[in-house]
């Protein structure tokens, strides 16, 4: 089924070798930081995890996200998805793999990373994240295909592929769980020691992934010949409504014990976050950013008559997407360390060659992914003929 | 150093088993039979290692020599740049040491006043529970050890530490600026570490191996001795545990439930 990646209109031929271009690119920044260490980025003694790290907790949820097509499906019969579940697991399998060079290229000492498997520690969440991200990609990758080539032949896939559908659903919930421990475990880090964490990663996941997924259906249905489905953009708009209205119902829950009880630990980070700390405020403008279009994105998603029309749910779903990415992908990791343990503020902010790094890792993503769907969307045409 | 009849029998058994012995001796015993029998000399044989400071007798030059035999010792260079500093033991004032615990009302002698930081070798560490890779372990002897030849850099450590006590190598330790370190590496004894690794204080392990203090404790006793007292938390008897009986001291952030093992006597 590969073959179908290899054969593909001029188009199709140049966004590769953009992408081929930005992983170049981020490879050549990468042996920079290789040679000089991690001085080169804008991380320091005192926020020690930064955009790296915030962009592998973004992901993770994307990559769990896309149980949100396979539980309707093979749980509840719900048949439209079968249409695009192979788009969601195909996805996730991309979405892993940028987690997993995200933490590579956040590792100071990068050869020497297999030691995590030579001398595993079992109390180490890091350990276990690595266990259920790795099989989560495996288990999306066989699924995904098999049950392709299966629709390419037009036979039903094997029976224990369905077996793998099932250990992969809880296994969805799992990673998100597993990532949240890595953060709301921790003494002494107020911003992340809340054991509402792994319900709000699994919340905004559920609603990022599925808005990306809206919006890549929206593409695939632009540029090839394969519809997703009508009715199946409206199924995951719906879902984005619900997850988005937990996601941020479950920040306010947030907000309420850290103000309510007035404990400046619980308080300052936040205070940092949306307002500045000590004259700091580099992310101010961010937070607000986010707020104004998570306020944006559940207006145009509560209303039914905005919802129901493809083109503002697509304009709802960039809005989605961006509020979760900040508030993931940047407040999350920054807010855990500001004000720092000597209740000191020490700000960070990414540096141009980690920017470069980071669109290296995203384009090997969508690399990735581009190649999937292709395969995907191509038998997909092929198959309605 | 008080040492009474029967650890100096012991010492001088010892000092006579393999002095007499030799290498051929030493290595005529079972496996591990010098090992158990070095266990008996008092600084290689705690159990749980840690350091009373009385905040009284702290003043500014015990602390600087204490930061600079320690940073000599242990190699740690100059970096120039706060955001990458590495800090084996460090100087911070009362309202940064004690976050939270500070008031308006604060003696005036504690508001400006400086306070000795170093890695609380805590009872129940949370950076050796978040190690992947088991680069950092507490030791039977109560050290939280550091192996920077095992670490892969992740820092789970030091967000996992409260007490900011870990340092990350941000860039080669040996390419610090050679005008704030001529004479780096200042202890050729001792390892050096490649960047991007997490190191800290050990309590200078390879120094209590030898029976020796650690370089903090041994430089602050030349200043000002009892101003820093290490010894056996589990041994009544110790120094440490008659200081602590006598004087009142606080920890910094018991509340987290690690276990601090360095206590300010005030």
């Amino acid at each position: 089924m590969l073959d179908k990646a290899l054969k593909g209109s001029p188009r199709y031929w140049g966004w590769v070798v953009i992408l081929l271009g930005l992983i170049g690119a981020g490879f050549g920044f990468y042996l920079y930081q290789f040679s000089e260490g991690l001085k080169i980025t804008g991380m320091s003694r005192d926020v020690s995890w930064g955009f790296y790290i915030g962009q592998l907790t973004y992901f993770v949820g994307v990559a769990a996200s896309g149980v949100m097509v396979v539980l309707p499906y093979y749980l509840h019969d719900y048949k439209a998805f079968g249409r695009i579940t192979v788009l969601g697991e195909f996805l996730a399998v991309a979405s892993i793999i940028m987690c997993g060079l995200f933490v590579m290229v956040d590792l100071g000492n990068l050869p020497r990373m297999l030691n995590i498997i030579i001398y595993p520690n079992p109390t180490s969440i890091l350990f276990w994240d690595m266990i259920v991200l790795n099989v989560y990609m495996l288990l999306n990758l066989v699924i995904g295909w098999n049950v392709l080539s299966a629709e390419k032949k037009g036979m039903p896939y094997a029976g224990w592929v369905k077996v793998l559908v099932y250990i992969s659903i809880p296994w969805a919930f799992s990673i998100h769980t597993v990532t949240a421990f890595l953060y709301a475990g921790l003494p002494g880090r107020h911003y992340w020691l809340t054991a509402i964490m792994a319900a709000r990663f699994l919340s905004s996941a559920f609603c990022s992934g599925p808005a990306l997924l809206i919006l890549l259906c929206l593409i695939v249905r632009k540029f090839t010949r394969f519809d997703p489905g009508k009715e199946q953009i409206h199924t995951l708009g719906s879902i984005v409504t619900y997850a988005m209205i937990l996601n941020v119902f479950f920040f306010a829950l947030e907000l309420f014990t850290a103000f309510y009880s007035q404990i400046p630990g619980h308080m300052h980070p936040i205070v940092y976050l949306f307002a500045g700390l000590e004259g700091h405020s580099r992310l101010v403008p961010w937070m607000w950013t986010a707020a104004f279009f998570a306020f944006v994105a559940l207006l145009l998603l509560i209303i039914p008559a905005t919802r129901r029309k493809i083109d503002v749910l697509a304009v709802a779903c960039v809005c989605v997407v961006i509020a979760t990415w900040i508030d993931k992908g940047l407040g999350l990791v920054i807010g855990g360390f500001v004000p720092n343990a000597f209740d000191r503020v020490f700000e960070y902010w990414p540096t141009f060659p980690e920017i470069m790094i980071s669109v290296g890792v995203w384009a090997t993503g969508f690399f990735v992914l581009t190649i999937l769907y292709k395969v995907a969307t191509s038998v997909k045409e092929e198959v309605a003929v | 150093m008080a040492m009474d009849r029967r650890d100096f029998l012991k010492i001088a058994g010892l000092t006579a088993l393999l002095g007499i012995g030799g290498k051929t001796g030493f290595e005529l015993l079972a496996p591990g039979a010098a090992e158990a029998a070095l266990k008996d000399i008092p600084l290689t044989a705690g159990k749980k290692w840690g350091m009373a400071l009385d905040v009284l007798l702290l003043d500014e030059e015990v602390m600087d020599a204490c930061v600079e035999a320690c940073h000599n010792h242990n190699n740690v260079p100059h970096i120039g740049n706060p955001k990458e500093e590495i800090k084996w033991i460090w100087k911070e004032t009362y309202d940064h040491a004690f976050p939270g615990q500070e008031n308006e009302y604060l003696a005036e002698a504690f508001k400006k006043k400086n306070f000795l930081l170093l890695c609380n070798h805590c009872t129940n560490p949370p950076c050796c529970r978040v190690c992947p890779t088991k680069a950092t372990w507490k030791r039977e002897d109560g050290i939280v050890m550091m192996d920077m030849h095992r670490c892969i850099g992740c820092r789970f450590c030091m967000a996992a530490c409260p007490y900011g006590a870990r340092s990350f190598n941000w860039g080669d330790p040996r390419k610090a600026p050679k005008e704030l370190n001529p004479d780096f590496p200042t202890n050729r004894e001792f390892p050096m570490r490649s960047m991007g690794v997490v190191e800290k204080c050990t309590f200078c392990a390879e120094r209590l191996a030898k029976g020796l203090f650690p370089a903090c404790v041994e430089a602050a006793a030349k200043v000002k001795p009892n101003a820093l007292i290490f010894g056996d938390l589990d041994d009544p008897q110790s120094e440490v545990r008659g200081a602590l009986r006598k004087r009142y001291s606080i920890r910094r952030k018991p509340e987290l439930g690690t276990g601090p093992n360095i206590f300010y006597m005030i």
